[in-house]
């Protein structure tokens, strides 16, 4: 289980508190999955911050009784001079887990060859998106956080991606952060908006597509 | 597999330790590589600054009146200063560099400054302890003459080391003046650490102001641990240790509460 309890969430301005997240609250079960989609400026990252624990609530309570992934393919945690084998070894030992076993799998994902024991700075940038998105995969969690990673990479990495993702894991919770109203479709069981700071919560996913679609007509709410 | 709300205290030490050991040995390829003499640079940065200290001092002649083995002076001297500046000085940026490892949620802020303090202590007690043995194999400077004052000399200038590293992080986590006031500070602390001078060559009234600071009093410990009856030195552990005690209460606090607050 994870849940949000009356999150909010201030951030320090020059003209003050801003408020991006107001009140959030919601519970998700294992195996279950949720999307969570919101225009540009509407929190979307704030969450993601959040959900991973990397930074906390101002007010309200994140409670997690389930392996929560860190955002799926994120690589800002690369450091230009560890290579793929040192970057595998690294989040092996932060989760605790064995590296050597996990070898075979990376390799064969990222298709790096030599590559995968060269430093990440001469890796080009689709090398590093496979990277990322294998070391993601290599660790085990029961719930996968995903930020918009679905739509890098070309054809047979999407395709690659998509099978590990949806296919093997699929009994796997996962919660998905967009702008793209169509991908929450496709994959979703359950959505919700992210909408002036508040997260509303829909009966069905076409409901919550319909309220975002028209939500994107009107200019949006900037603080002057 | 199911995962505990709230761990207990044990649990959260063995991640705590798995989480600085991952942080320690990322931190040794970033900053040694592993090319060439890879991690032997730890010891081998201080080092030569020592070389080129006592080869300096030895060929300006100074003595320092006193007669005091300049070799075994300068080393206990630079070696000290290593604890305390190097430590702060990495921690300085420590977080800000390191914001993006905090996406795993396991790892605080907390644990990447350890790392670096765990990093720099060894770093500056391996070259400390290699320089020495070389220096008294090679018959250029005495062992110790009593070996438990420069052990327990060495600790305290740990602590001390640690507690400003924290308190440094975090402050420079909260604001960037923090960053910009730190190399002044540690500037003006370097001649005053009493690195290049013992305590009783200086007149009364600056012995006093001195003695304030708290590394002063152990260098003063490693020097009598190293020299003897040879000097007199002036020392207070109970007022350094109040000091470290102080400073590493403050660190923690700072760091926590740069932790509520941070944002990515």
């Amino acid at each position: 289980m994870l849940s949000l309890e009356h999150v909010s969430k201030f951030y320090s301005t020059r003209w003050g508190r801003h408020r991006v997240l107001n009140d959030v609250s919601f519970r998700l079960e294992r195996g279950h999955n949720i999307g969570i989609v919101g225009r540009n400026g509407a929190g979307k990252s704030t969450m993601i911050r959040l959900l991973a624990g990397a930074e906390r609530p101002t007010s309200g309570r994140i409670r997690r009784t389930m392996r929560v992934s860190w955002p799926l393919a994120f690589g800002g945690a690369f450091q230009a001079h560890l290579t793929g084998l040192d970057n595998l070894k690294f989040v092996s030992r932060i989760y605790g887990v064995d590296y050597r076993p996990l070898i075979p799998f990376v390799e064969d994902f990222t298709e790096l060859g030599k590559f995968f024991r060269e430093p990440v700075l001469h890796y080009s940038q689709g090398m590093l998106t496979r990277l990322a998105f294998a070391l993601s995969m290599a660790i085990e969690f029961d719930c996968f956080l995903i930020d918009e990673a679905l739509v890098v990479g070309d054809k047979r990495f999407h395709d690659r991606c998509h099978y590990e993702l949806f296919q093997k894991r699929k009994d796997r919770a996962f919660i998905l952060v967009t702008h793209e109203s169509a991908v929450i479709k496709i994959y979703c069981e359950r959505a919700a908006v992210l909408h002036e700071g508040k997260l509303l919560q829909f009966e069905t996913v076409d409901a919550a597509y319909d309220f975002y679609e028209e939500s994107l007509r009107i200019k949006p709410e900037v603080p002057q | 597999m199911e995962v505990n709300e709230s761990p207990t205290f044990l649990q959260s030490l063995g991640i705590q330790r798995r989480v600085l050991y991952a942080l320690t040995m990322r931190e040794v390829i970033t900053r040694f590589g592993r090319e060439n003499l890879g991690v032997l640079w730890l010891v081998g940065e201080p080092m030569l600054f020592t070389l080129g200290v006592t080869t300096l001092w030895t060929a300006a002649g100074l003595s320092h009146g006193s007669g005091l083995p300049i070799v075994a002076f300068a080393v206990t001297g630079y070696s000290s200063v290593l604890m305390w500046r190097n430590s702060a000085g990495k921690c300085a940026d420590g977080i800000e560099s390191n914001k993006t490892l905090l996406y795993h949620r396991a790892v605080h802020p907390i644990d990447v400054l350890l790392a670096r303090i765990v990093l720099e202590l060894s770093g500056a007690t391996a070259s400390f302890v290699v320089l020495s043995t070389l220096w008294v194999f090679l018959g250029w400077m005495q062992p110790p003459v009593d070996l438990a004052f420069v052990v327990g000399g060495w600790l305290m200038l740990a602590w001390f080391g640690a507690s400003l590293a924290l308190l440094v992080g975090g402050g420079c986590a909260f604001s960037n003046v923090v960053h910009r006031l730190w190399h002044p500070i540690s500037y003006l602390l370097f001649p005053l650490s009493g690195a290049a001078f013992m305590v009783e060559w200086l007149p009364a009234r600056l012995q006093r102001v001195v003695l304030l600071l708290p590394m002063v009093h152990g260098v003063e410990l490693i020097r009598q641990g190293f020299f003897g009856n040879v000097v007199r030195t002036h020392y207070d552990i109970a007022y350094m240790a109040l000091c470290c005690g102080i400073l590493s209460l403050a660190g923690l606090y700072v760091v926590h509460e740069a932790t509520r607050r941070l944002d990515l």
